[in-house]
């Protein structure tokens, strides 16, 4: 029973600042509620007998992404962002990118609707099954992560970039003030 | 509540008072040391020898003023000391003291000295450490002053520099040890090469342990590296606007922070409580942990009293240039002979 609050309270967080770091206007709060996020989804990583996974989550993502976005934030200063001013000059707001956007939106409802169907076909949970210690054993992740899954590893770090270049788009300020 | 659960709830309890307690100590150990390499007496009204002058410090502070600037940010000025103590205690969690004792016979089950054993140890206690950033940065941000943000900025910057070093160069002690566990990492450097030379991994890791030192004073923001709060250029950096006990959190999440990396070197490169066969044996091992954590923050203290700040581009040539090279040289030059030896 324990078990089962603890996965809805760290679901809850997960959810929850995840929601609001969309609204914040102020993109120093969206960074660390981001940070608050990750944490809760490495609270449900230990919870799923992964705590390499879970310990990686902290360092790599809330340890040293969120810094360098936390730095480029900082660095632009931007104090919040105001809608109004950029409703016709900013690029994310052509008509052109925001279709694209809806684009990737909609594919993304779609995959997650797809993976929510799919999961009852899969197996038994890792924790169950015989091989569990061996399939949460770091030596075991390097191995697939390095063989099986070279692309994926490698596209995502590429994906990461992406994101940066994106942030410091979105914290710019426009015009001659600086 | 068993007797175990409960010796087990008093050790976790001794490592938090010794913890707080190595703040204190470490605050008149710097004061006392530089005093004496500036041929003077430092602390000396307060007590004997001026031992309670930390306990006077932190009266004294109690009873200030809480300021906060007009234009700070209200939430987040607070919460930023909090966080950086917070961490700083957080990441002794994993880092193990001592051997297995039985108390000298008082248990028929051996209890761990430390808080918890996690089968990944080493990488929690640098998720942990890695989080503490977010205090100084914070705070250089919230406080809404030029010089406090200039520090935040720098302690980002820096941090992540150093960290990549300073994760290379535990990453050649895990291939050594084929553990991630510190306990294990401490038992593995147990015993000695012909009877003479303890099996220590400073020995076979000579370079790894220098980087580590080094990456290790950076992450911790002291001198010669403690750029976050450089009075000459930044009036006190990222702590600036604060004051009362919100300025001692920070001060007090820096000694604790040096504590766990002295008491991480020790577990790594040093054989934690290993060395002296006739004191393990006794089940007072933790004397020689102590021992040689106390050496090293004695190293941190003579440095900071002998060397001179870096400039600040010297620090960033210095950590991506040289120090990254160095650790990435040594991990590839570790693996390559433990795959010749091995073969």
């Amino acid at each position: 029973m324990p078990e089962t609050f603890v996965f809805y309270a760290f679901s809850a967080v997960a959810i929850g600042a995840s929601t609001l770091v969309i609204g914040q206007r102020n993109p120093m709060y969206s960074v660390l509620l981001l940070i608050v996020s990750f944490g809760a989804l490495s609270g449900l990583y230990i919870q799923l007998d992964a705590p390499f996974v879970a310990v990686a989550q902290i360092i790599i993502y809330a340890g040293a992404i969120m810094v360098l976005f936390l730095f480029v934030v900082m660095l632009l200063n931007a104090p919040r962002e105001d809608a109004a001013e950029w409703d016709r000059a900013h690029p994310f707001r052509q008509p052109g990118l925001g279709r694209f956007g809806a684009l990737l939106a909609t594919l993304l409802v779609v995959q997650l609707a797809w993976a929510l169907m799919k999961m009852n076909a899969l197996d038994a949970p890792v924790a169950s099954r015989a091989d569990a210690a061996r399939v949460g054993s770091v030596v075991e992740m390097g191995r697939v992560l390095f063989s099986r899954h070279t692309f994926a590893f490698e596209a995502t770090s590429v994906l990461i970039l992406v994101a940066m270049v994106g942030a410091v788009v979105l914290a710019r300020r426009e015009g001659g003030e600086r | 509540m068993d007797l175990r659960t409960l010796i087990q709830l008093g050790i976790i309890g001794l490592t938090f008072v010794m913890l707080i307690n190595a703040s204190a100590l470490l605050v008149y150990a710097e004061r006392k040391v530089m005093g004496f390499m500036q041929q003077r007496y430092g602390p000396y009204l307060v007590g004997p020898h001026g031992l309670l002058q930390p306990l006077a410090d932190i009266v004294k502070l109690l009873f200030k003023e809480e300021l906060r600037p007009k234009g700070a940010d209200k939430w987040l000025f607070t919460l930023a000391p909090i966080l950086s103590v917070t961490a700083a205690f957080a990441a002794f969690a994993t880092v193990p003291w001592g051997a297995e004792t039985t108390l000298f016979g008082l248990l028929d089950q051996p209890v761990r000295l430390g808080v918890a054993d996690v089968n990944v140890g080493l990488l929690v206690v640098f998720a942990v450490t890695s989080m503490g950033v977010y205090g100084i940065v914070l705070a250089g941000w919230a406080s809404n002053s030029k010089y406090s943000l200039f520090g935040g900025l720098r302690a980002s910057a820096q941090m992540i520099s150093y960290e990549l070093s300073y994760a290379t160069s535990l990453a050649a002690v895990i291939m050594l040890a084929g553990s991630l566990s510190l306990r294990e990492i401490v038992d593995a450097q147990a015993g000695t090469w012909l009877g003479l030379l303890p099996q220590w991994y400073v020995f076979l890791q000579p370079v790894g342990f220098i980087i580590y030192v080094i990456a290790g004073v950076a992450e911790t923001n002291r001198a010669p590296f403690d750029f976050p709060e450089a009075e000459q250029e930044l009036v006190a950096g990222y702590n600036t606007e604060y004051s009362s006990v919100r300025f001692a959190l920070f001060p007090q999440a820096e000694y604790i922070n040096m504590a766990t990396m002295a008491a991480v070197a020790t577990d790594l490169y040093l054989g934690g409580w290993h060395g002296v066969p006739w004191l393990t044996e006794l089940g007072l091992g933790w004397l020689v942990f102590l021992a040689k954590v106390g050496v090293i923050l004695f190293g941190y203290i003579w440095m900071r009293w002998t060397v001179p700040r870096y400039r600040y581009d010297q620090l960033m040539q210095f950590g991506w240039k040289w120090l990254f090279p160095a650790s990435v040289v040594n991990l590839i030059v570790t693996a390559a002979l433990m795959l010749y030896l091995n073969a």
